[in-house]
């Protein structure tokens, strides 16, 4: 049987998913056809989030999806990891908003959370009757979050918070923000309520990627809050850690369905594109150009597939999921930049997809571990040896 | 009241179709099945149905078709029909229209389905003929192409509206019956995925040939229509391009508009 290289899935990724992956990958990849594709490339243009699509994601039962609880769906994370795909292949910016809401809140909540706050949250993070958001980085050093100066310090039964963070996907769009926080026994990670006094949200302005999703700094100023907002189960920096390897082992997924969107867009040009009276196709550098997005594809669909397969398997170790966010990102942004460059000039318009994508996945390759950072995990674990 | 809704599986319209060589199916290695558009409308109004009215009291989702149709009938449980029919035997492959629709019949007469919906047509061989053969033969009365039904409070009738030729058509039908169903009636909601898996333990009962009692006495006396062959249609003639100044290039256009193409 040939190939399939429209998609592309040179390497069958179809045939190796169950029949309830496939479907769930289908559902999606409709939404995002029917929903997300007709308005994306505006919302990018003019820097609007759009807000109007989180009902219907949360509808669709994209948030916390592979939690068996709380009214979600319970799947398993292969098909998780293919609805961060399909998403991407939209846009970078919805599928880092579905990524905070599920990796980066509902899994700390589920995780490390009370029985009480459980209940509270997660069946209203899953219909997205609530949004967050999730505050490590800061504005002095995101790839060391050791050095964090956010602290937090008892006052009788309460806490009370001081503190910056930067760069924080949904930030004044959230309801509640997962706050990591030194305090005197180390890193605990707090759940704070928009509208809590001493609690403040800013837009970042400027930014020229994920410009469909909203990017934020929270500011926390004598801000009290109660110790049942505590995550109790939460212990040091590996919790916050923890999230950020589920968030990761989204995105080795996600950066997938970017490069096959542009891949995609490339090659449609270049079988109708005539130049010096041949079809672009034609051309040796341009097969080659071609092949080498397909190869890069490829590879990165079985990485991530085999990735999901250690998740469901429950032997995933941290430095697999830095190898294949390592390896994927940095595949769906030059897959994008070759394919910007391809569509020749009009290919600087945010009519063809390419320069979005690869716009945004200059912050897709800095954030959740930079790709320097991946690879002094990856050097780390080769030989024993912390370089960073 | 229990409602029938009758799912077909088509080939994605977005995908390009190539036909077979030896011409008898389209090649469908890697061609992605849906739901057929029309029958989509069909499932959304038997859900809202069952969800609005009380004395609906269930939704069944019919399929004929291969072991991967049973896909769509999935789709149509997660989006909240009760339960699932699955015709598939070999001998149901090469049913045509007529056949389908005796097959149908036969398999559901003792059901007792006072409604029985379904899309104006499928979109991969555009018969429509499925709808008013499946009414013939079940012996009740038939509204094609309906943008809108409303049951009537006692459940007992309803009243749908066509569109034809410059105007809304409304009719009232007595059930039971069978509607097939145009756009406009409603749009099929997105499947959610806790319902996608919590479809596959809703119950679906597939049966066979030898399970549809008077199957081969009732379809095999059908006769019925063969497919001959399938082939692309012919390509079109390259255009002509006119040179020279426009006046000149406009007046040999129209004359061969007038002397070739026989258009004016």
């Amino acid at each position: 049987m040939a190939p399939e290289t429209n998609a592309p899935d040179f390497m069958g990724l179809a045939g190796l998913l169950t029949e309830d992956e496939r479907q769930v990958q289908a559902a999606v990849a409709r939404f995002v056809d029917e929903r997300v594709l007709p308005i994306i490339a505006d919302c990018f243009e003019h820097e609007r989030f759009p807000r109007e699509l989180v009902p219907e994601m949360a509808a669709l039962g994209l948030f916390g999806p592979t939690f068996h609880d709380y009214g979600c769906a319970g799947l398993s994370n292969v098909a998780y990891g293919l609805i961060m795909m399909e998403l991407e292949r939209g846009d970078s910016g919805l599928r880092s908003f579905a990524s905070v809401q599920s990796g980066l809140v509902m899994h700390p909540v589920h995780t490390y959370g009370s029985a009480e706050q459980k209940q509270r949250w997660l069946p209203a993070l899953a219909k997205a009757d609530a949004i967050g958001c999730f505050g490590l980085t800061e504005p002095d050093g995101g790839s060391d979050p050791g050095t964090m100066k956010t602290h937090a310090r008892r006052a009788g039964g309460d806490w009370i918070l001081n503190g910056a963070k930067m760069w924080i996907t949904n930030g004044t769009v959230a309801d509640v923000a997962v706050v990591w926080a030194r305090t005197d026994d180390g890193v605990r990670g707090f759940l704070v309520e928009r509208g809590t006094p001493g609690y403040t949200a800013r837009d970042i302005q400027h930014k020229f990627s994920l410009r469909a999703s909203v990017t934020s700094e929270l500011f926390f100023e004598d801000c009290r809050v109660p110790e049942e907002s505590r995550l109790p189960l939460a212990e040091g920096l590996g919790a916050p850690l923890s999230c950020l390897t589920q968030a990761r082992y989204g995105i080795a997924w996600g950066a997938i369905g970017a490069a096959q969107a542009c891949y995609r867009e490339a090659l449609a040009f270049a079988q109708q594109r005539v130049l010096f009276g041949q079809t672009l196709v034609k051309k040796q550098v341009v097969q080659q150009r071609l092949a080498e997005m397909l190869r890069r594809i490829s590879t990165a669909q079985l990485l991530a597939w085999q990735l999901g397969r250690l998740k469901d398997a429950g032997t995933l170790h941290h430095t697999q999921v830095s190898l294949a966010k390592w390896n994927n990102v940095r595949m769906a942004l030059d897959v994008a930049r070759d394919a910007r460059d391809l569509l020749g000039a009009g290919g600087i318009s945010v009519e063809c997809c390419p320069i979005r994508h690869a716009l945004n996945l200059e912050s897709v390759i800095t954030y959740e571990g930079t790709e320097t950072i991946h690879q002094l995990i990856v050097g780390r674990q080769i030989t024993g040896e912390d370089a960073f | 009241m229990r409602v029938l809704v009758v799912v077909r599986q088509v080939p994605d319209s977005t995908t390009a179709i190539k036909i077979r060589p030896d011409g008898q199916d389209i090649d469908r290695t890697g061609v992605k099945m849906v739901v057929n558009p029309f029958d989509e409308f069909a499932i959304e109004q038997a859900v809202q149905l069952r969800e609005k009215r009380k004395d609906v009291e269930s939704v069944t989702a019919l399929i004929v078709g291969p072991a991967q149709a049973a896909e769509a009938l999935r789709t149509a449980l997660a989006v909240g029909a009760d339960d699932g029919i699955h015709l598939e035997d070999p001998a149901f492959d090469k049913l045509d229209e007529l056949q389908t629709a005796a097959l149908i019949a036969a398999a559901v007469k003792a059901g007792g389905y006072a409604l029985v919906v379904l899309g104006k047509q499928e979109i991969d061989l555009d018969s429509g003929q499925l709808g008013p053969a499946l009414a013939e033969l079940l012996d009740v009365p038939h509204v094609g192409a309906a943008v809108k039904l409303m049951l009537a409070d006692d459940g007992k009738s309803f009243t749908a509206h066509r569109r034809i030729e410059g105007a809304e058509e409304i009719v009232e039908v007595v059930l039971p019956a069978v509607v097939t169903c145009d756009k406009g009636l409603c749009e099929m909601r997105y499947p959610s995925l806790p319902n996608l898996m919590k479809a596959k333990k809703k119950p679906v009962k597939v049966l066979k040939a030898a399970d549809v009692s008077g199957f081969a006495e009732t379809v095999g006396a059908l006769g019925g229509t063969t497919l001959h062959t399938f082939q692309p249609p012919p390509e079109r003639p390259p255009g002509k391009m006119l040179d020279g100044e426009p006046e000149q290039a406009a007046q040999a256009l129209v004359q061969l508009l007038r002397e070739e193409a026989k258009v004016i």
